[in-house]
């Protein structure tokens, strides 16, 4: 195992709406190694993005440190803040709204390299072209707007955008979700290139379990706000522990004859996390809840080598 | 470097490797396509030229002001293009002055508007929580108020003259301004390419200047063409009730009024700065509606 | 053509637009059997979802137009139906479940109130008897009777794909077309509504047409399979067939895309290149851009869909060389 380049420490997200207080991201601690890729799934509303935003500082933590580099992002002043960005970037997922649409191509790519002085004036366009080049788009689109290309190009746009400062690490937020499966392939491709080139720290963060499991080293679930279990991403899929984990594995729609899994069908829909009940969040949908689970919350822990749980049934 | 790089050689798609045009040369290009659009440009252009050349063409003191009891209720003939008015003076030298006034009040009290509006608009919307509403509440107040009433009561309160007259009109469409750029904020604010460049390191001035505001703009260009027109209405509605331009200046609203007497034998008086209200609103209406489809880079048929 | 409940026959539909014509369907050719399910597999733009308007005449004109085809459904041609006799189809003999639950319900209706719209249209039954048997068809889909004086924002995403459900089957239409039903749903809610489309189908021996790129539901819940590039079927096959012999470049590519969760990959194979540009597509195979085996020929001569045995069709050139070389032994 590599040093960790990102630790998060009991990292909290709370909004208020007029409904109560939303419990977007609730205590997570978690650590990415450097050069490898933490995958974040859950489905939608646990909170996912909202993680992966607070450890940019793009949203304010309540609660928590987020240790990058060694430096306590959370106390940085505006200025360290800016500086730090050339460090952690971010690949949105949908690459039509994270896109200017007054601007073009170069424009887009050129702006952080013009923020953060990176090269000179003269050599902006130069840098510009071997990005492009690096994330595979034709120099010819150099003058085009977003609107004029497809999803994959624009999200080709969007992941050179960020590489324009040379970052250490990249959240990528749903990256592929909004593409079809062929250019999917592609941008997946195109990310396992550069991190091995480019020795790129990723957060994967997504909802599609096959995507999951293919690029991360390393996976976490979440559920309304919590990692319920993390371990790598072999022995999560060989080996899935907690009773959320094993339906969402199951309920994957796979593209092939010989293995059929049981699906194993949950109950209901996704509680809010606005004013959460006490106990385990995964409680009333989970087929073996036990009086104590609606209780008492189950604490985050080791069972077996570095796979972490969070679920009672594992105290046995 | 990668087998995906192929991609970017293939020639399936249209896009050709073409010039930088700038956003401002392509919003021309399909505002040219717009007909209608046009055709409101070029009465436009019409209106404006025949404005500036006002003096040229028809001398103020001479022919617009001067009363000729002689020639009096005259209607069109060769020397008179559209007739004379109940006090003789030529009908079409008075319009054309008067398009002066018409599109001086009309544009400066825009601006005003845009001017003010615009940036309360944007404080609010992009800071939003208390300083939103203390401002937003302060224009609900003012749109409570009739704009024409307030209009009225301003040149009541500060006296008769021209300034006022567009002051006037300026500080009664404020709200609507107001409003508009405060929702256009809003909804570009929200948008992930603000975070995306946030994310970069960009600073807040430079994300409203660069990202914010160029893509607020398009709603407030066409409300500020109908703004225009709406201006000129109140211009006329003003004059109509005399408080607008103090006489013997020509105005299209106070020529409608003075002309009302003789509707039943001299209608002309009344029928064409009638008609070239009309149609100026028109042609700012058509402009209006061209260049929200023209500024819009995702409307692409 | 005896038991086929539908036909559909060199069907072409193209778009008229500014920038051109775009050609969205190219000749297509589907028959279904009654009870069957067909998963029409596809990437954006490959011209499923125009398929799917076509069959109930519903495609916007302008700027669509049907050019050519037949459609035929029961036995007759629905493309020379008048507006009237399709007004009788459409929600009774043929339905449809859209992509989004959340904008294909009207907000200022209860729940229950659009559900016995279609019965009270459709099988003449007062507004009594309409409003319980919407009540039965909620039960049915697993929302409890009492909630059908609900408005539809009190539903959360998957109860309201259940609720557009439950209105598609509330006539016992012989046919459903699914467009992409669970495409916005989380993945243990996609399990839960699949789970029931399966069940109701079985219960109602309802033929279904159900769109999807996801290769995963198509093995879920279909018999049989066509794939769908650039407004074409490049390939129709059984459900084993498709999976387990994939004869298309373009099948086999898609196959290549899908992170496998079975076995360790290293690389995806992704297909090359972009979606033609359906104003202007490629001469030859619309996909021999794109296409890693393509030849020469390809370029030139437009496939025809040939039968490799066991009417498991295919639209390729390597195919069609063979059949013809074994022919001329």
């Amino acid at each position: 195992m590599g040093e960790p380049i990102l630790r998060v420490e009991h990292i909290k997200k709370y909004f208020d709406t007029p409904k109560g207080l939303l419990h977007a991201v609730d205590d997570l601690t978690f650590d990415v190694d450097k050069g490898r890729t933490l995958g974040l799934v859950g489905e939608s509303g646990c909170g996912k993005s909202t993680t992966g935003r607070v450890i940019l500082r793009l949203l304010e933590a309540t609660d928590g440190q987020i240790h990058f580099n060694g430096k306590d992002v959370n106390k940085l002043n505006k200025k360290e803040m800016i500086e730090l960005r050339k460090d952690m970037q971010i690949i949105f997922q949908d690459p039509f709204s994270s896109l200017n649409p007054r601007l073009s191509v170069s424009e887009i790519i050129a702006e952080p390299l013009i923020i953060h002085n990176i090269v000179k004036k003269s050599e902006i366009g130069k840098e510009v072209s071997r990005l492009m080049d690096v994330v595979g788009l034709a120099e010819r689109l150099v003058n085009t707007y977003p609107h004029e290309l497809d999803g994959g190009r624009r999200q080709r746009i969007g992941i050179a955008r960020a590489l324009a400062l040379k970052p250490k690490f990249i959240v990528a937020d749903e990256p592929v979700s909004a593409l079809d499966v062929s250019i999917q392939a592609q941008i997946l491709n195109l990310m396992q290139d550069l991190q091995e080139e480019l020795d790129l720290t990723y957060l994967f963060i997504t909802h599609d379990l096959s995507v999951v499991k293919h690029i991360s080293d390393d996976i976490a679930v979440m559920y309304l706000g919590k990692i319920v279990e993390k371990a790598s991403a072999k022995e999560l899929f060989k080996n899935p522990l907690h009773p959320y984990t094993k339906a969402l594995l199951s309920a994957i729609p796979v593209p092939s004859l010989t293995k059929k899994r049981d699906t194993i069908l949950l109950k209901g829909e996704i509680t809010s996390p606005i004013n959460p009940k006490p106990g385990c969040r995964f409680a009333a949908r989970c087929n073996y809840a036990m009086d104590r689970c609606f209780n008492e919350e189950p604490e985050f822990k080791m069972v077996e080598g570095q796979h972490e749980v969070a679920c009672f049934l594992m105290d046995k | 470097m990668n087998s995906d790089v192929a991609t970017k050689n293939n020639a399936s798609t249209k896009t050709k490797s073409k010039k930088k045009r700038s956003q401002w040369s392509e919003v021309w290009r399909r505002l040219k396509q717009n007909k209608m659009a046009m055709a409101g440009l070029v009465i436009l252009t019409i209106l404006v030229l025949l404005a500036v050349f006002a003096d040229v063409i028809a001398d103020y003191d001479e022919v617009a002001i001067k009363q000729n009891a002689a020639v009096r209720l005259q209607g069109p003939s060769k020397d008179h293009w559209l007739g004379t008015d109940n006090l003789g003076r030529d009908i079409f030298a008075r319009m054309i002055h008067g398009a002066r006034i018409s599109l001086m009040v009309g544009i400066v009290a825009v601006s005003i508007a845009i001017l003010i509006g615009g940036t309360l608009g944007a404080i609010a919307g992009f800071y939003g929580g208390k300083v939103d509403n203390i401002i937003m509440r302060f224009m609900d107040v003012f749109l409570a108020i009739p704009s024409i009433l307030l209009a009225i009561a301003i040149v009541g309160a500060l006296g008769q003259n021209l300034f006022n007259l567009m002051l006037a009109i300026g500080v009664s469409s404020i709200p609507g301004f107001a409003r508009i750029v405060r929702a256009s904020v809003l909804t570009v604010k929200d948008q992930e390419f603000v975070e995306a460049a946030r994310a970069i390191g960009a600073t807040d001035t430079r994300i409203i200047i660069k990202h914010i505001i160029p893509n607020a703009l398009a709603p407030v260009i066409v409300q500020g063409t109908l703004g225009v027109a709406g201006a000129i209405l109140s211009t006329a509605g003003l004059s109509f009730i005399g408080l607008g331009v103090p006489k013997p200046r020509p105005e299209w609203g106070a020529m409608l009024s003075d002309g009302r007497q003789f509707l039943r034998n001299a209608s002309h008086i009344t029928t064409f700065p009638g008609l070239a209200i009309v149609i100026t609103i028109l042609a700012l209406n058509l402009l209006g509606d061209g260049l929200r489809d023209a500024l819009d880079p995702r409307l692409k048929q | 053509m005896d038991n086929n409940i539908l036909d559909i026959k060199d069907l072409k539909v193209n778009y008229i637009t500014d920038e051109g014509t775009v050609q969205a369907v190219n000749g297509l050719n589907i028959s279904l059997k009654k009870g069957e399910s067909l998963g029409l597999v596809g990437e954006t733009g490959a011209g499923k979802t125009t398929t799917a308007l076509s069959v109930l005449r519903l495609i916007p004109n302008p700027p669509g137009k049907i050019e050519n085809g037949e459609i035929y459904f029961e036995g007759k041609n629905l493309l020379e139906a008048s507006e009237e006799e399709m007004r009788h189809i459409r929600g009774n003999k043929i339905s449809m479940i859209f992509q989004d639950p959340m904008t294909s319900l009207n907000p200022v209706m209860t729940v229950g109130e659009q559900i016995a719209e279609g019965i009270e249209i459709h099988q003449g039954l007062d507004k009594q008897k309409s409003m319980e048997k919407a009540k039965e068809m909620l039960e049915l889909v697993g929302i409890p009777k009492e909630r059908s004086v609900d408005f539809p924002h009190q539903f959360s995403g998957g109860m309201k794909q259940r609720v557009v459900i439950a209105i598609a089957l509330s006539c016992n239409p012989l046919l459903l077309i699914a467009d992409e039903p669970t495409t916005a749903l989380d993945v243990t809610i996609q399990a839960q509504v699949l789970d029931l489309m399966n069940d109701l189908k079985e219960k109602f021996d309802t033929s279904m047409i159900l769109i999807t790129h996801d290769l995963g539901i198509v093995a879920e819940t279909c018999d049989k399979v066509a794939v769908m590039y650039a407004g074409e079927i490049i390939e129709f096959a059984t459900l084993e067939q498709l999976f387990t012999e994939p004869k298309h470049p373009y099948t086999k590519g898609l196959f290549g895309s899908i992170p496998n969760l079975e076995e360790d990959v290293d690389r995806l194979k992704p297909i090359r290149g972009l979606m033609p540009d359906p104003t202007n597509l490629p001469k030859g195979c619309t996909f021999h851009p794109r296409c890693p085996e393509a030849k020469e020929t390809c370029k030139k001569r437009e496939p025809v869909s040939i039968d490799t045995g066991n009417s498991h069709m295919v639209k390729c050139l390597l195919y069609e060389e063979v059949s013809q070389s074994e022919g001329a032994k």
